[in-house]
């Protein structure tokens, strides 16, 4: 591994090189390349790429695999959010039985602050502040004003199917006061819940929670959190003319565009943020020896989608904040057990 | 005192005829229908009928 590469993994056409970083002091023939407090202050970056009310794309630069994957796990499992916890089924007559009903309404996003409830532990009882009360109470029925022969069931029968929208915020004590502003209910009101047929019948009453992913998958607040690393293609030697197109090609489009320099026609890589890496280029003949595919080591672009309970500029910032809070409890723990090597020599 | 010394007769206590509600299973009608009493709906004349659920309340954990 030569000095410059120590940040880039290699991609080659049949296999991945140069993958384990190398932060560690001499693994380069003396030179001093272990972490050290002050490039990494230099070397350090967030830039926010784009943020919608749901996404947010954002690149974190200069740190080491194992944060970038402590933060994606912390986004996954840690981040508390309300969720359906508890059921009580009063009456269902429909098809879709009482558990698994429960389970479908369980994973219903819930649009709530989950910073403004506390945690419910085993055996506390609930109350207006740990607990959201919803009910559900549907009917199908013929619909006496569908013409003879209809048979679409949405027209056929009244509630023929059951949506999310139709949950009730049952609101308890002094709820409906603090959230007059913004009344809790299911992110989305477009959520198939059951289907129901003319007789048939649901009455529940629904208890949400705090909880934590790492506890049910429902009460994480993302949708997805990944991380990739920014590619990028150096291209070792020009490519020009016919080949230029053909480079182009081997990319999607936007990555690589063709300039011209004194009436030449030259490939220019433009944005290899845009590239799969799906290695097309080291197929062709014509391009052996120059170009290569490497990815940045310590560039990780992340993406994440909230669930839309919690905006998403806010779930990386309370992310962070439970990663501190994590290191904090390692550093106390490190420290007292540092203390008692002491007084055991 | 009086019951007490009325023999037993060996002959049951006739139940009074409660009507139960069943449900048909092609139309969805609920009917009252009474012990001995033809099992058929009284609007499509479907002879599949079924009881109601009971109204007794079962928690389960939304998980």
């Amino acid at each position: 591994m030569a000095l410059e590469d120590r940040n880039r993994v290699v991609i080659l056409e049949d296999r991945v090189e140069n993958v384990s970083g190398a932060e560690f002091p001499l693994s380069f023939d003396g030179q001093e390349t272990a972490f050290n407090m002050e490039s990494f202050r230099d070397s350090f970056d967030i830039k926010i790429i784009r943020v919608t009310p749901t996404d947010i794309e954002f690149d974190l630069i200069g740190v080491d695999a194992s944060i970038a994957n402590a933060l994606r796990r912390v986004l996954i499992a840690e981040i508390p959010t309300m969720a359906i916890e508890k059921v009580y089924m009063i009456n269902n007559t429909g098809i879709v039985q009482d558990e698994v009903l429960a389970h479908r309404l369980g994973l219903i996003p819930i649009k709530a602050d989950p910073s403004e409830f506390l945690w419910k532990h085993d055996g506390s009882v609930p109350t207006d502040q740990n607990t959201i009360v919803f009910r559900l109470d549907v009917t199908c029925e013929v619909n006496r004003a569908a013409e003879t022969g209809e048979t679409d069931p949405k027209i056929k029968y009244i509630n023929s199917a059951v949506y999310s929208s139709q949950l009730v915020w049952d609101p308890k004590g002094d709820q409906g006061v603090r959230f007059e502003s913004n009344p809790i209910k299911p992110v989305h009101d477009e959520i198939l819940i059951t289907k129901l047929r003319p007789g048939q019948t649901i009455s529940c009453e629904l208890h949400c929670e705090k909880g934590v992913g790492k506890d049910h998958a429902k009460f994480s607040p993302v949708a997805t959190a990944s991380y990739r690393l920014l590619p990028e293609i150096q291209i070792l030697e020009d490519i020009t003319g016919d080949d230029a197109e053909l480079f182009r090609s081997c990319f999607p489009p936007g990555v690589v565009d063709i300039v011209e320099e004194r009436g030449v026609r030259k490939a220019k890589v433009v944005n290899p943020r845009k590239d799969t890496v799906s290695r097309e280029v080291l197929r062709h003949k014509q391009f052996e020896g120059k170009v290569r595919l490497t990815r940045v080591r310590n560039h990780f672009i992340f993406n994440v989608e909230s669930t839309g309970a919690i905006p998403p500029e806010t779930l990386i910032s309370q992310a962070l904040d439970v990663l501190v809070e994590k290191c904090e409890i390692s550093k106390t723990a490190l420290a007292a057990a540092v203390k008692n090597g002491e007084e055991d020599e | 005192m009086e019951s007490s010394q009325q023999p037993y007769q060996g002959q049951p206590v006739a139940a009074r005829a409660r009507a139960t509600t069943y449900n048909c299973m092609r139309c969805g009608k609920f009917n009252e229908l009474k012990p001995r009493e033809p099992i058929r709906c009284f609007d499509c004349g479907y002879r599949i009928l079924v009881k109601e659920r009971t109204k007794r309340m079962v928690q389960f954990e939304a998980r």
